[in-house]
Parts: structure tokens; C-alpha cells; sequence
């Protein structure tokens, strides 16, 4: 058994943001992470973060307005006003530790247009933004000398009399089982994009914290938002950045035509991410697409501003879609790529488990609500990380640690893994059941859902559960086993993928990226709240929230 | 089309002896990846195969590996590119790092060496209360070298670090180039004095297999030759590397070519006799073999417009 004040699980931005404030809050800090820091998923952010800076003229609540609206109407105003607020500050201590962003021709930060904003306010670096700050914030960590428990696996949150107390965790390299007692615990192991099949998510975005937090108490809310991104690459659902239309990259249709004048005439190419997808999926749907996508056209940016600012994408295009985006335009469709919802927390990333944290896209403060704007989730890591790494280090300071945590603690999962590997191995493997939950996701729980859809795919999952409990688990070996982590992380996915059906279908209005073509109007008398999913011993079981709101009142929302 | 691969196994666990290449055969479209053939192998066919993936688009440094014998990225590598005629695809792990389990490798060396330069910005005096102002070009430029994903595959392809495990290698080198050339960072003296010891930027052979592994077009080895001018520049000059240079350079310059004696006798310096005498043997080898450079090293025709040549090269480095 290990002990720690404070243990977090994820190393990505939330997770080692999280690491650093609470080291400096003077707690024993320690990091659980599956993969290395660098290879968190946070890399994969490309365009930016936002910062509504004063000294640029700009207003954290033009920010806060702009992220609102976005919502549609479902985030929590105090909430996004504290991030907008600390933005500012966020993004200037993170230049200071050594972000290379880009700069302006006084050699001030420089900024990009990116969507559902009126004011050009996305901070960058090139089109990697989200690498340039991961990297960074590791060598912070490895400065800081915080002990990171690297390519260890999470199996379960232990809770105590009501408080948690720790994790219990797999050593990917020796199969080991540990216990790591901790008094207080922050999630910040990302999102669950492999729930869909395609999506732009990495592999190892598989909701792992949000089932563990989930299964002990803790709500999961918002979770019927999941974003489509208006650029993937068809078949791998890989990303092309915002940043692109941010720069002034055009959506074309089969005819040519730069369709977003009849979605959204004055932001076009900007509006909110939903409003595109819907466009697209729309243009699609209805004839206009080319072999089931639009053209995303660079052509008049230039090879210089293709080069400077649009490099990796330039590579992406290349290396995955056989294109050249200096010379032709790149088909691309809306994808899955972020789960607005995740674990319910305050605006100091507590969650309804005394002692329990969450921040980043396992957590929900909710600062997307319904719709993300583009560079606001890299915002909200840094914000709710730094906050939630200070929260739980001063609450750590007031408790001791549980004295029921032993290295027994384990023994349930051990059980659990050990049932795995005894299923008859001629069975199948995580990966069919996995292909078919993402391919239900991705049918039934898309841009656009319905009733019936929505129900067939509540039941196929369903049918899923069954079939995992006889997954056949090949590699029975201690080292390395690869087989077997997957198919842990498919339990964890099958949780989350059962709460987003659940949530879906009980909104009975369209608003945000939830759109319903049974049900295609919002509905602020009766949906202006949030869902919640918790778990209970007789199933999950849906609750309501109101939405806060403070300055700003529901409005028509257009682009 | 059909593919196969010959992917290189190894686990701990199985009491075998060793590792042995296996062969696997599947189907698969023209634009697919070796990391989506690996991938539909672990999910389909062998739940046993072990490599380490995740983004599956060059960004998060997971699957380095070695394919047809040089490191690279599997994600970024095309079936139709790494196939050769009838022969497999021949997978596998990185070099220079001890093998965990099949492709995963014990990358220990990598990120130690990488803590070992220090890798954190050092300012000097307090922060400004906004952001250091600092010019576009420079930070772009910066930009491109921090794009490093921390892969490996430059560390498992150099030949220096295969023979000389002191070697701090091109990662950690391209990373501490990121700072010196940072000009926001102020630990640029301690930084160069640091890697002018033995271990660091002289340690280099040149051979390019890192430019030639990187993925992300970091070229390490242009990286390690900016340090070695930036060093000597700074006044480090008492080493062997940079005595090299210097000679090297000063002896095309005075006379139009290479004086070879010279060479060796101002890169150790003229009065280390002991060096001086270690290399008695490799001089009657020499003579031997006939290779001993002329005792009186003459000017070659032309030499002005050698001389010429570096007037103008150092007149450019001025401006």
C-alpha cells in the first residue's frame, strides 16, 4: 500500500495542472496514469485556448457571453464566470513557465478568430497548441519533483464512511495490484470519445474515471451532450483543427457552394460547432455531399500561412487522406470528439463524494452545458485543474487517512480480473463488442437522434453488458497485458455509453448538440435543467438540476 | 490487398527462450496504416500482441517502433509505402532500450536523459507582470523544435548512444536546444557548460540516422551542430570537439585543404604528449598502409578563392 495526501488519477493538462497547485498547496501529490504524461490525450488539442485579455481590449464577460451562448443556454453562468474570469491569468502562467505561443509583430501573444466568438481571443501555438502546453506542464511536474506512478492503470475508487480514500490500481508493466490510500482523489482521466466508433478521441479515451467515480456515488450530468466536430477525416475520424476556418478556411459543398450563408449568415464558417455539424450533416443528408462528406477548402490562405499556422494539419492531410491541402480541398464530415458532460463538480471540481474531485472532460462543472466552444476545453483543464489541485490539498491537510484502507482494500477487483481471465477464452473479444457499441453510438446517438433510435440503441447496449460478462480475455500473462486492460476499459465505456442513451432520451427538446428531429425546438419551460445519471443498486436512475443562471437570460440563439 | 507482416515477439512470461517473428496475413485497403494492421491484429486475430498506441495521428508519441529496420512511427506509416515485393513488413521494437513484451520497451533511458538536461524554463529576476515579449520568427522557429512528440525513434536509431550509453542523445539534445535558443530562458551559460562535457554535444557522430528516423522533422543532428556553434561561441572551447572544428576549419582556410597532422595534433592540443603518444600505433599503421598525409603541408593552387568563400560566409554571419 502506498500512501499520499492527495492522489490524481490522469496525467493530461487537469491531471498535472491539478499536480502542480496542490504541490505548491504543500500536499504529498501523486499521479496514477495509464500512459505517460506526453502521451495524454490533451496533445491533441490543436487550435488554441482562450483568453479574453484586458490589455487587448477584451472582456472576460464578452468571454463568458459568448461561451453562454454557445451553451445554448445550458451552462452554469457562475461557473463559466469564474473560468472566463481566471483566464486571463491561466494563460500569462503558462507563457511564464515556458509556452512558446505565437506572437503578434510586437511580439505580444498574438490571436486567432475561432468559433461562436465575436473577438478573435484564441491564444496558440501553431496548430499543436495543446502538445506545446502538455509538454510544458510535464516539465513543470518533473521540476517539481511529483511522484508519478507511470503506465498504472485505475480499477476502482475507494470510498470510506462516506469519504473517499484512495484507488485501487493495476502496474501495467507487472500485473501488479496496488492500493494507493490517498485523502482526497481527483479525476482528471479525460474523456470517453472510444464510446463511438468513429471519433476523433485517442484510444485510450475510455471513461475510466467517469465509470469509477459514477459506480461509487457520484453523478454523471450533461452526459446526453457529446459533441460532433465539424472537421474529421473520414473512416480513422481523425481531426482537423478549427483553427483552420479560424484562419479563413471555407465549407464547400458538391455544388461548389459555401453553404453556411443558409445556416448561419453572419458568422458562416464560425458559428458554433453544432450549428456546423448540423449543417453538414444536413448538406449530407440531403444530396449535397460527396461521398458522404463536405470540402474544406485552405487554397486562398497561402502557403506561407499554411506553413506557419497550419502545419501539422498540412501533415495530417497528407500522411491520412492523400491531400495536399496547399492544392486541393480535404473531405470532411462531423465526427464525435468531446463529451460536454462528465462527473457532476462545484467550481472547486468537488463532486457529491466528500473528499472526491473531478476536473477536465471527466468532469462537468458545466461550463459547455450544451454546445463547447472551440479552445474552451484546454480553458476549462488549467482553470478547474489549478482549482481543484488547491481545494484538494488544503482539504487534505484537515483529515487522516482512512484506517479501514488496507491492501485488502484490492481484493474485489482482484476477484473481478480474476473472473475475466476464467471466462472460456474461445469466446470473443473486447474488440467485436466494442466495434458494435461504437457503431450503435454513432447510428443512433449522432447529430441528429430520435425516440426510436435512441431506444434501439439503449437496448443493444444492453444486450452488450450480457455478452461482456462472458468476454474472453486470450493473454493470460502478468506482464504487459494489453488484452486484458482493454477489456477493463470496456466495462468502463459500456457505464458511460448506457448513461448517454439514458440522458438523450430523456430530453424531449433539441438544444445544443442534442438535436431531436421528433422533438427540433428548445424548450426552456420544461428543459431548461440539467440531467443527471447516478448509479443505485436497481439500475441507474435519472435526477434533475436547475441551471444557474446569473446576468444573462435565455435568448433565440443565431449565428 | 493483401498484406503481411512479420512482427518480432517477445514475452517474460511464456518460459520460452527468447524472441521468435511471426507471421500474420490480413486484408486491407490501400490507405491503411501499419498501426491499423497491428491494431486489427491484437483485435481480431492474436489478443496477445503487445505494442503501445493511442492518438493514431503523429501526435502522441505512442507507437514508435521499428519497421522495415528503421524507427519510425506506426501510425504514419502506410502498408503500400512499407511493402517491399513479396516480403513481409518486418516489425520491430524500438533499439536501444531493453524489450518489456513484444513491441513495448523499457524507455527509462529516454526520459532520464531527458530529465538530465534540466528541461524547465530558468528565468533570471522576477517574471514581467504580462507576457515576455519575445519575436514571432524566434518563437516560431522554437515552435518547430518543440513539435518533438518524445517518440524515441531518434534514441533507438543512434549509433553513438548503441555504442557509448554515457551519450546523452539526440532527444534530450534537440530538447536542450529548445532552451538555449529560448529567449525567454537565462541558464544558457550553465546549460552549454553542462552539455560541453563528456556525454554531451561532441559525443555526436554525425551520422544522421536521427534526421532520418524523426517523424516530426525535428532533425536532432542539425539541433546538436547549433549547440556545438552556439558553445564555442560562449567561450567553450577547451574540448576536443571544439578544438576539432576550430583546426578543421582553419586549415581549409589557410591553405585549401585538409592538413591531417595538424589536425590531429590541435585537436588534443599541442603540448598532450600523452594523446600524442597513444597515437604512435595508428601512425606506423599508417605508414604501413601508405596513408601518411605529406610531413609539409602546402598551399593548394587557388587558395584565395577558398579564402574568399569564408570572407563571405563570415561576413553573412555578421549581419
Amino acid at each position: 500500500m502506498f500512501d499520499h495526501d492527495v492522489l490524481i488519477i490522469g496525467a493530461g493538462l487537469a491531471g498535472m495542472r491539478a499536480a502542480l497547485s496542490a504541490v505548491e498547496a504543500g500536499a504529498d501529490v501523486a499521479v496514477v496514469t495509464k500512459v505517460h504524461p506526453v502521451r495524454s490525450h490533451s496533445n491533441a488539442a490543436q487550435g488554441g485556448i482562450n483568453a479574453a485579455l484586458t490589455d487587448r481590449g477584451d472582456d472576460w464577460r464578452e468571454h463568458a457571453y459568448d461561451t453562454i451562448k454557445g451553451s445554448d443556454y445550458l451552462g452554469d453562468q457562475d461557473a463559466i464566470s469564474v473560468m472566463c474570469r481566471e483566464a486571463g491569468d491561466e494563460v500569462i502562467s503558462m507563457e511564464h513557465m515556458g509556452v512558446i505561443f505565437n506572437r503578434d509583430d510586437e511580439g505580444r501573444l498574438g490571436t486567432r478568430a475561432f468559433g461562436g466568438q465575436r473577438q478573435a481571443r484564441t491564444f496558440f501555438v501553431s496548430d499543436f497548441t495543446g502538445q506545446a502546453l502538455l509538454h510544458v506542464l510535464y516539465e513543470q511536474v518533473m521540476k517539481a519533483g511529483v511522484r508519478i506512478y507511470e503506465e498504472w492503470f485505475l480499477l476502482s475508487i475507494l470510498v470510506e464512511d462516506g469519504e473517499c480514500a484512495g484507488a485501487v490500481v493495476m502496474e501495467i508493466r507487472s500485473g501488479e495490484i496496488h492500493v494507493v490510500r490517498s485523502k482526497t482523489v481527483i479525476i482528471a482521466s479525460g474523456g470517453l470519445g472510444r464510446v463511438f466508433e468513429p471519433s476523433t478521441n485517442a484510444l485510450i479515451c475510455t471513461g475510466d474515471g467517469m465509470s469509477a467515480a459514477y459506480k461509487v456515488g457520484a453523478s454523471l450530468m450533461d452526459m446526453e451532450m457529446v459533441q460532433y466536430h465539424p472537421t474529421t477525416l473520414k473512416g480513422s475520424g481523425v481531426l482537423i483543427t478549427e483553427g483552420a476556418r479560424g484562419e479563413g478556411a471555407y465549407l464547400l459543398n458538391s455544388e461548389g457552394q459555401r453553404f453556411m450563408e443558409r445556416y448561419a449568415p453572419n458568422m458562416m464558417e464560425l458559428a458554433s460547432r453544432d450549428v456546423v455539424s448540423r449543417a453538414e450533416q444536413t448538406e449530407i443528408n440531403e444530396g449535397r455531399g460527396i461521398d458522404g462528406c463536405v470540402l474544406l477548402d485552405v487554397r486562398h490562405l497561402g502557403e506561407a500561412v499554411i506553413n506557419e499556422r497550419l502545419s501539422q494539419i498540412r501533415e495530417i492531410g497528407r500522411d491520412f487522406a492523400n491531400v495536399d491541402l496547399l492544392h486541393e480541398p480535404i473531405p470532411i464530415r462531423p465526427g464525435m470528439h468531446y463529451q460536454m458532460g462528465g462527473i457532476k463538480t462545484d467550481v472547486d471540481g468537488q463532486t457529491e463524494v466528500g473528499g472526491l474531485y473531478a476536473a477536465g472532460e471527466a468532469a462537468c462543472v458545466s461550463v459547455h452545458g450544451g454546445n463547447r466552444l472551440g479552445a474552451n476545453s484546454l480553458l476549462d483543464t488549467l482553470v478547474f485543474g489549478r482549482r481543484s489541485g488547491v481545494h484538494a490539498a488544503e482539504v487534505a491537510k484537515t483529515k487522516e487517512h482512512s484506517s479501514a484502507v488496507s491492501d485488502l482494500s484490492a481484493d474485489g477487483d482482484r476477484a473481478d480480473i480474476q473472473r475475466l481471465l476464467d471466462n472460456d477464452s474461445s469466446g470473443e473479444m473486447f474488440g467485436k463488442i466494442r466495434r458494435e457499441m461504437g457503431d450503435t453510438m454513432n447510428e443512433h446517438l449522432a447529430v441528429y437522434r430520435e425516440q426510436n433510435g435512441m431506444e434501439t440503441a439503449l437496448g443493444e447496449l444492453r444486450g452488450l453488458r450480457e455478452r461482456y460478462n462472458r468476454v474472453a480475455v486470450t493473454d493470460k500473462s502478468k506482464t504487459f497485458n494489453t488484452n486484458l486492460l482493454f477489456t477493463l476499459e470496456l466495462g468502463f465505456m459500456l457505464d458511460c455509453a448506457e448513461a448517454i442513451a439514458l440522458a438523450a432520451i430523456e430530453r424531449k427538446e433539441s438544444r445544443g448538440a442534442h438535436t431531436r428531429t421528433d422533438a427540433p425546438d428548445r424548450d426552456d419551460e420544461n428543459w431548461l435543467r440539467h440531467i443527471l445519471v447516478k448509479h443505485t443498486e436497481d439500475g441507474p436512475q435519472v435526477d434533475y438540476m436547475p441551471v444557474v443562471i446569473t446576468d444573462w437570460e435565455p435568448q433565440v440563439r443565431s449565428y | 490487398m493483401e498484406v503481411t507482416f512479420s512482427v518480432k515477439r517477445f514475452n517474460p512470461d511464456d518460459g520460452s527462450q527468447g524472441s521468435w517473428f511471426q507471421k500474420y496475413t490480413l486484408e486491407m485497403d490501400e490507405s491503411s496504416t501499419v498501426l491499423d494492421g497491428l491494431i486489427r491484429i491484437r483485435e481480431e486475430m492474436d489478443g496477445s500482441l503487445t505494442l503501445r498506441c493511442s492518438c493514431r495521428s503523429a501526435i502522441c508519441g505512442s507507437c514508435g517502433m521499428r519497421i522495415n529496420g528503421q524507427a519510425g512511427l506506426a501510425c504514419n506509416t502506410k502498408v503500400i509505402d512499407a511493402m517491399r515485393d513479396d516480403t513481409p513488413i518486418m516489425v520491430e521494437p524500438m533499439g536501444n532500450m531493453p524489450v518489456v513484451k513484444d513491441l513495448v520497451t523499457d524507455m527509462s533511458i529516454h526520459w532520464d536523459k531527458v530529465r538530465a538536461i534540466q528541461p524547465w524554463m530558468q528565468h533570471s529576476g522576477p517574471e514581467p507582470e504580462a507576457e515576455y515579449i519575445a519575436p514571432n520568427e524566434d518563437m516560431v522557429h522554437l515552435a518547430g523544435v518543440m513539435s518533438c512528440i518524445m517518440c524515441g525513434a531518434c534514441v533507438s536509431d543512434c549509433t553513438s548512444l548503441e555504442v557509448d550509453k554515457n551519450f546523452v542523445g539526440p532527444a534530450a539534445l534537440a530538447k536542450a536546444y529548445r532552451f538555449v535558443a529560448d529567449p525567454r530562458d537565462d541558464a544558457d551559460i550553465s546549460r552549454l557548460g553542462s552539455l560541453n562535457e563528456y556525454g554531451g554535444i561532441w559525443d555526436c557522430t554525425r551520422c544522421m540516422q536521427c534526421v532520418e528516423a524523426c517523424p516530426k522533422g525535428i532533425a536532432p543532428m542539425d539541433r546538436i551542430m547549433s549547440l556545438r556553434d552556439k558553445a564555442i561561441e560562449a567561450g567553450f572551447t577547451n574540448t576536443n570537439g571544439a578544438r576539432h572544428a576550430e583546426a578543421f576549419a582553419s586549415s581549409v582556410e589557410h591553405s585549401g585543404w585538409l592538413d591531417e597532422t595538424g589536425l590531429v595534433v590541435n585537436t588534443y592540443g599541442k603540448t598532450n604528449f600523452k594523446e600524442m603518444i597513444k597515437l604512435i600505433p595508428v601512425a606506423a599503421r599508417s605508414f604501413r598502409v601508405g596513408k601518411v598525409p605529406p610531413l609539409i603541408h602546402k598551399k593548394r593552387p587557388g587558395v584565395e578563392n577558398v579564402q574568399r568563400i569564408f570572407e563571405r560566409v563570415e561576413n553573412r554571419e555578421k549581419v
